[in-house]
């Protein structure tokens, strides 16, 4: 691993890009979010720890509805997101202005990878500090979870975790997963693994969730009242 | 002069139970010397969709094969083919994004939905559309098409109606226009299959 950086645009001599691994550090530093698809739905999770407790935490939101079908949480640096969802939803209009139909979750995911990879490839940029968990409905493939990287990469996941937690909130999924998850289920499961690695105890106020739902097609952000009923059911 | 009966010609397109149809007439002008008799103004977008057009034959080829182009790309990045509803939107920014330089063409889209249902589509050169119960007439020999299938055309019609009604106005009207004419293609379009016919009329 070489000690110089010459800049993003600029391969080492190991064939590495030395800026996309300090931008998938700057992801790991990021609060956990994590999402899970289950037969007829997709549950997105992230953590909402203020800095200080003077934070007013109900005005402030992490779940962000893309189009009505489709929505995300992120880890990382929270400008950075709200820049690549302000692309996404303005990509998402543009879409459907040109079609007349709503864009599908996984071409959604291709054009936010498409900008993020712009930004690996130009000069005087640097790339984002975030990854996206992107849970959408559409037609053709029903409901889906997908993920985007600051490399510009973007794929499919049944469950998984970015952010602080990531390693054993995944290895607690995978014992957790199974094929055959109502959403109900699966919220729970989304609960669980936020717990599992959450720093003091989990309430409806410091966490947040999105939920899409094969019946609908909509994307919804749960209500912290919402979140308090199914922390009440778990316990 | 107009610009849009330069070359001459016509395009019908109608609704039937289950299938639809779209034809044009066999003429290629400029102005009152006939220059082709075996030119086509329909292309094919994929198997349940076709869009025809009138006016200027320049503008109807380049228009036709970049809305083939731009097809072409959509169904490599979703995998699947255009509904025609999602074309009619298309067709109609296109034109429009050449609101103050317009392409001089007016076009049809048929074609059935993911359901199989007819679909029925026209607008003028700058994207105005409409999506049509029953049937659509560009071309030099518009009003007359608008005369004869108002009264031939009935919602019951299966593909053999469809064909004749179609067939019969087409002919019969291009019959009153000397810029278009010279015989017809027919495209029946149903959910297995698509038929093209192609109609001998008065060589003149």
């Amino acid at each position: 691993m070489s000690d110089y950086n010459f800049g993003l645009t600029t391969f080492d001599q190991s064939g590495k890009l030395t800026q996309l691994d300090n931008s998938l550090k700057a992801v790991s530093n990021g609060d956990t979010s994590l999402g899970i698809r289950a037969k007829n739905g997709v549950v997105v999770a992230t953590e909402k720890k203020p800095h200080s407790p003077l934070v007013d935490v109900e005005d402030w939101d992490k779940v962000y509805p893309i189009a009505e079908s489709i929505g995300c949480v992120y880890s990382g640096i929270g400008a950075d997101a709200r820049l690549l969802v302000r692309r996404a939803r303005k990509q998402a209009e543009i879409y459907k202005r040109g079609y007349n139909e709503s864009i599908g979750t996984n071409l959604c995911a291709k054009k936010l990878g498409g900008i993020a990879q712009d930004f690996t490839q130009s000069g005087g940029v640097r790339p984002f500090g975030v990854s996206l968990l992107i849970a959408g409905y559409d037609a053709q493939r029903g409901c889906q979870l997908y993920q985007v990287d600051p490399t510009g990469a973007w794929w499919c996941w049944k469950a998984s975790a970015i952010g602080k937690n990531q390693t054993n909130a995944k290895t607690f999924l995978e014992k957790r997963y199974n094929d055959e998850m109502e959403l109900e289920d699966a919220i729970h499961v989304a609960l669980l693994t936020l717990k599992e690695g959450f720093d003091g105890d989990v309430t409806s106020k410091n966490i947040q969730l999105g939920v899409v739902r094969e019946s609908t097609k909509k994307f919804q952000v749960l209500t912290s009242e919402e979140v308090q009923d199914y922390l009440d059911q778990l316990s | 002069m107009s610009i849009m009966e330069y070359n001459g010609g016509a395009v019908v397109a109608m609704k039937g139970k289950d299938c639809v149809a779209i034809a044009c007439d066999r003429r290629f002008g400029t102005q009152q010397t006939t220059v082709a008799m075996d030119n086509t103004r329909i292309f094919k977008i994929h198997n349940k969709l076709y869009i025809g057009l009138g006016g200027l034959m320049t503008d109807v080829q380049t228009v036709g094969q970049i809305l083939q182009f731009r097809h072409n790309l959509y169904r490599l990045r979703e995998k699947r083919n255009m509904s025609p509803a999602a074309f009619t939107k298309v067709v109609s920014n296109l034109l429009y994004s050449k609101r103050f330089g317009p392409y001089f063409v007016d076009p049809i889209i048929v074609g059935l939905d993911k359901n199989d249902e007819p679909f029925v589509s026209s607008m003028d050169l700058i994207g105005a559309t409409e999506i049509s119960d029953n049937f659509a007439c560009v071309g030099t020999t518009e009003d007359e098409l608008y005369g004869i299938c108002e009264n031939l055309w009935n919602d019951k019609m299966e593909d053999k109606d469809l064909f004749e009604t179609i067939s019969q106005s087409l002919l019969s009207a291009t019959d009153r226009d000397c810029l278009a004419g010279w015989g017809s293609v027919v495209y029946l379009i149903k959910k297995n299959s698509v038929e093209i016919s192609e109609l001998k009329a008065r060589q003149d």
